[in-house]
């Protein structure tokens, strides 16, 4: 049942919100969101080290198919119901001092999104997974639609279609296994980790899967509609993108990929892994000489991506325990940071490197914190930034030792991106533009002071999270290498 | 044990307060917390030291990351070399702490100055507490953010936000490597406990493949930190920050990092001759090439840090000859004196009001007599001259150098006499002649305050007496230094004794070549007491440098040939990436498979126009298409 209601509190919320139109649809959204926040470290809380499945829920779906609504919560699953119930309330409350036209719709919006994306980490059979992780598209593309930039209608309409075309790859390769299940037929996704296929079945169903997952991701050479989509996205849609939806990827490859199509991933694994690491190297490189902020960050989210990627397909505990690490860290990090450059544009109207600088002077608050959180994304040692690279980055280079050391550059690059963007935006002389700068209101010192917890908490103590998710991570390698 | 880890905890918690409440507390406030932080803990260090035992103690405070069989704990480490790192780093760290509370008395950063001073002490000291290689990586990176952070103090300027920058990415490029050397203990150790990782090694042979690739990767590491040959180029910039900072990160603490990482690893370098080979000639062109731009620069802050990277290879020049203490004595050496010499500069650069050329200065002696006097010191000790501190360790290293390699022996001479000139050249321009500043400089200049004057006093008495804390046998001294650290070394003694057999030099000899060093460094002096205050001549304007003289003193365009190998092509190549393979090749190709699918949705529209007349003779086709295949078939 918690599992449930962890699905179905956002949702009814939205629904409520929607319905009565609420001049306080900010702030019903936002407590609807604390409860399920509180609901997700309950969850967190009651949770049991080990590689089984828990708080599980299921009822009859499509009952002649043999499709069930079946849910539940392992040691995987739980960091992605953190990550998913955590960002929220911090996305929400980010809006607190803008309004957006038709509130009810934008919250609830925003609320279904987290629904279906809970969803999509607790599913247990996978035309539920299918369901959820198509559903979840809905409600990113009208905010995006909506409420984007001047180029929305063509840039989200390209995000659109591409990642539906990714997923129908999946959807495929889902009927095609599901028709190799015993006679009954059964979409249970530990079904289909017992299937016994042939060498040309899984290549096939590795590169379908590889597809939807590398676009969702997105990873080289499949994210050209990404930087374009966050930066004209509002902020919003922005950190629900970068923060939870491109985990719905790496999810994928975890709970999908690997245990499914394990002789699929030793024929192709290492051109995968190549694409992440190619895709590391080459956003990083991109990020260096960007002029928009958002853009910016967006590039160094395609970097991490790849990062977590390269993480799973090193197929070592650690590189899939760094990486899944890394996907909380990853939201946390950069949700604060598109909402640092969201402040700056709130007051300057721009996002241009060139015309900013000084900002130090007036906003040593929000100085701090805008370094903490960039300090997570470049890994320094006691952020969590560093115990996902570290432990991925070593599974990557128990892979292989030379994309060990490519993907490793990520330390360095990430630094000169960052530090870039941080000595534009905010040392230096004053411009016209930022010479009126404010310090933090409290609403944006009500996001970015947790978050700045958040980031040197998980730096100082990961243990407990790690321990967590030991034991399904190793469950799971055992799967791999049956 | 809970006194351990507040020697750490303090400036951590100094570092919190001031932090958070720069704007709202007093600076005198501010500086009784910082000083106080600092303070504390080097009573608590020295306390600890006077009560160690010899045994290594190893304090865990949780397990920090554990996946799998790895299990990295949050852990320190008391022994002989942690406790003499820490006893430098609070103590001297006290003292520029001390003087920081004058020196920036009327900055507006004050208590944000004092909140990064102490978190950069509570990395430094988690560097040498802690007691696995990812503990000293996470003191490693964090010093390196706190040198970032105190080089840009002045970030206004957008030049030293550069500087900062530089020195941060440089820095990461080595620790990269160092990060590659912990994977690789960790996949040949399974532990990176140090304990563990030593005493494993002590089954590998000398010479192990596996050994020598740690030891390098971990010396790259060190290159930037310690601003070693190629990786030094950040320091000389890093003097953009606040002279304290010079004084503490970039000369006395911070930048012998490297050195404490080879001589706590000792057992592994010991395994690896061909590291060995590399350190050394690493550290000798280093120590040469940052003697020779020492030579011509007239920033006098400048001048010290090329001193620095030069006497930084000295130490690791030592560490190649598997001299770990000789190595380890010059670092507590340089300690006093380079942070006496900085903090002298920075004397200076108070009472010039800002002023670092030293064309602008002479005659100072008179007006600023603390400062002189202690500088005069500084540079004796420095230069190697007896007795004071740096002479008996420099020897030290010497004498190891020439029983290793005559050779080497005789350039690391050169490198002494340059030493010795320049720091000459330095005392003699700024002290000496007559005042060459502005008249409105001439009518400020005045005597530092005692919270500056008394740690400069301090450093002096230290540098002067140093060298007793490891008197060598000669002088009739004990080596006390030496005999200390005996314990860290040995594991390095059973798997490679001969690296550690006792000097087959007679007394005679010993005495003979300390005459040749400190002849040389005497020689030096004069040579430019001739120049300087006999002939009172004055280095000449930048535009007027021409020819070999030029390219030294331009740095012999190190910095531009990284720029153009390394900077710019980096940033075409993200420039191409962007606007070329990003939108004309990837982007295109997805748009244009969009395209396909849309041109072909329109072709295949057009089949259905409605006419039945249309569909009939498509169908007609297409049945006489099937028949034709179909026909085909059964004839061949």
């Amino acid at each position: 049942m918690l599992t449930l209601s962890l699905i179905f509190l956002p949702l009814l919320s939205a629904l409520l919100i929607f319905i009565i139109k609420s001049e306080k649809a900010k702030q019903i959204a936002l407590g609807a969101s604390l409860i399920e926040l509180a609901l997700g470290l309950y969850t967190l809380l009651s949770f049991k080290a080990n590689a089984l499945s828990q708080f599980g829920f299921s009822a009859n779906w499509i009952a002649s198919a043999g499709i069930k609504f079946n849910v539940g919560i392992d040691g995987i699953s739980i960091l992605l119901v953190l990550l998913s119930t955590l960002i929220v309330p911090f996305i929400i409350l980010s809006t607190f001092n803008r309004s957006y036209d038709k509130p009810s719709t934008f919250y609830a919006l925003i609320l279904m999104m987290q629904a279906a994306l809970i969803g999509v980490f607790v599913a247990k059979d996978a035309f539920l997974f299918y369901f959820f992780f198509e559903v979840a598209l809905v409600p990113v593309y009208f905010i995006a639609a909506l409420w984007g930039g001047a180029n929305r209608i063509r840039i989200t309409l390209k995000f659109f279609i591409y990642t539906l075309f990714g997923s129908l790859f999946m959807l495929l390769a889902l009927v095609f296994l599901y028709y190799q299940t015993p006679d009954t037929h059964t979409s249970d996704i530990t079904a289909f980790y017992d299937l016994v296929l042939s060498q040309e079945q899984q290549n096939l169903v590795f590169g379908a899967f590889f597809i939807a997952f590398a676009i969702k991701m997105p990873l080289f050479p499949f994210h050209t509609w990404q930087p374009d989509t966050y930066t004209e996205s509002p902020t919003p849609a922005t950190m629900l993108l970068s923060g939870i939806m491109l985990k719905m990827g790496t999810y994928g490859l975890i709970r999908f990929l690997m245990p499914i199509v394990p002789l699929g991933l030793d024929q192709w694994g290492s051109v995968a892994m190549v694409l992440s690491i190619i895709g590391i190297v080459y956003g990083s490189v991109i990020a260096i000489q960007q002029k928009d902020m958002k853009r910016l960050v967006a590039y160094s989210s395609f970097a991490h991506v790849g990062l977590m990627a390269a993480g799973i397909f090193s197929q070592t505990l650690n590189g899939m325990q760094g990486s899944l690490i890394q996907m909380l860290a990853h939201g946390i990090n950069v949700v604060g940071l598109f909402f640092c450059v969201q402040i700056i544009y709130m007051r300057t109207r721009s996002r241009e490197l060139e015309k900013l600088g000084g900002i130090t002077q007036n906003a040593p608050n929000f100085s701090i914190y805008f370094m903490i959180l960039l300090l997570g994304s470049v890994a320094l040692p006691l952020t969590n930034g560093f115990i996902g690279e570290f432990l991925l980055l070593q599974g990557v280079y128990q892979y292989n030792y030379w994309l060990g050391i490519l993907a490793g550059t990520t330390i360095i690059l990430g630094a000169v991106y960052m530090l870039r963007m941080f000595q534009k935006a905010m040392f230096g002389e004053q411009s016209s533009l930022t010479a009126t700068f404010t310090d933090l209101d409290f609403s944006e010192k009500a996001v970015l002071l947790p978050l700045a917890v958040l980031v040197l908490a998980l730096g100082v103590y990961p243990n407990f999270l790690l321990k967590l998710t030991e034991p399904a991570v190793a469950n799971l390698m055992q799967i791999i290498t049956k | 044990m809970n006194l351990i880890i507040l020697i750490p905890l303090l400036p951590l918690i100094g570092f919190i307060i001031n932090g958070l409440g720069f704007r709202k507390i007093s600076n005198s406030i501010a500086s009784i917390i910082g000083i106080g932080a600092s303070v504390v803990s080097f009573a608590i260090v020295l306390y600890l030291f006077l009560g160690f035992n010899g045994q290594p103690q190893i304090v865990k405070l949780f397990d920090w990351i554990s996946v799998g069989s790895l299990n990295i704990a949050f852990s320190f480490q008391i022994d002989q070399l942690s406790l003499l790192m820490m006893t430098i780093i609070t103590g001297v760290g006290s003292l520029i702490h001390l003087y920081s509370a004058g020196y920036m008395s009327h900055d507006d950063g004050f208590g944000k100055f004092f909140a990064f001073l102490n978190l950069f002490l509570f990395f430094m000291l988690i560097l040498v507490m802690g007691s696995n290689y990812v503990m000293m990586f996470i003191g490693w990176e964090g010093v390196g953010l706190c040198s970032y952070l105190l080089i840009g103090f002045w970030n206004k300027n957008a030049n030293y936000g550069t500087a900062a920058r530089k020195a941060f990415i440089m820095n990461r490029i080595g620790d990269l490597g160092y990060l590659i050397g912990i994977f690789l203990i960790i996949s040949n150790f399974g532990s990176v406990e140090y304990a563990e990782v030593f005493s494993k090694a002590t089954g590998f042979a000398i010479g192990d493949q596996a050994i020598t690739l740690i030891t390098i990767c971990l010396f790259i590491g060190a290159m930037g930190k310690s601003a070693q040959l190629p990786l030094y180029t950040w320091l000389p910039d890093a003097m953009a920050g606040p002279t304290p900072v010079s004084a503490l990160i970039h000369a006395a603490t911070m930048v012998t990092a490297g050195i404490y990482m080879i001589v706590r690893s000792n057992v592994l370098y010991t395994l690896s001759p061909l590291t060995l080979d590399i350190i050394s000639w690493v550290a000798l062109l280093t120590a040469l090439l940052a003697a020779s731009i020492g030579l011509f620069q007239n920033d006098i802050k400048k001048v010290l840090a090329y001193s620095t990277v030069s006497q930084l290879g000295y130490m690791f020049l030592a560490l190649g000859m598997t001299a770990y203490s000789a190595s380890f004595f010059h670092v507590m050496t340089h300690a006093f004196f380079k942070a006496l010499l900085f903090l002298g500069a920075g004397s200076v650069i108070h009472a010039m009001s800002g002023e670092q050329d030293i064309r602008s200065m002479g005659g100072l002696y008179k007006k600023l007599p603390i400062t002189f006097w202690t500088f005069l010191i500084g540079t004796i000790a420095i230069s190697g001259i007896p007795p004071f501190s740096g002479f008996f360790s420099k020897d030290e290293i010497l004498m190891h150098v020439y029983e290793h390699s005559p050779l080497m022996w005789a350039l690391a001479l050169v490198g002494s006499a340059m030493t010795s000139f320049y720091m000459f050249r330095l005392l003699f321009l700024t002290f000496f002649g007559s005042f060459r500043g502005t008249q409105h400089q001439a009518e400020h200049l005045h005597e530092s305050p005692l919270s500056m004057t008394l740690p400069l006093m301090i450093l002096a008495v230290l540098s002067a007496i140093a060298g007793v804390f490891n008197l060598p046998e000669i002088f009739g001294g004990t080596a006390k230094l030496s005999t200390f650290m005996e314990p860290l070394f040995a594991n390095s003694k059973i798997v490679n004794p001969e690296a550690f057999v006792a000097t087959h030099l007679s007394h005679g000899q010993e005495l003979s070549l300390m005459g040749i060093s400190v002849g040389i460094a005497v020689l030096s002096l004069v040579f430019a007491y001739i120049l300087y205050i006999n002939k009172k001549s004055v280095p000449s304007t930048d535009s007027e440098i021409t020819g070999v003289q030029k390219v030294i003193y331009n740095k012999y365009y190190i910095d531009e040939l990284y720029d153009t190998v390394f900077v710019k092509p980096i940033a075409k190549l993200s420039v191409f990436s962007y606007t070329v393979l990003e939108f004309l090749v990837i982007d295109l190709i997805v748009e244009g498979i969009g395209k396909l699918v849309k041109s072909m949705s329109k072709e295949a529209r057009t089949f259905q126009n409605g006419s039945t007349g249309y569909y009939i003779f498509a169908m007609v086709i297409g049945i006489v298409v099937f028949l034709v295949f179909s026909l085909r078939r059964i004839f061949i």
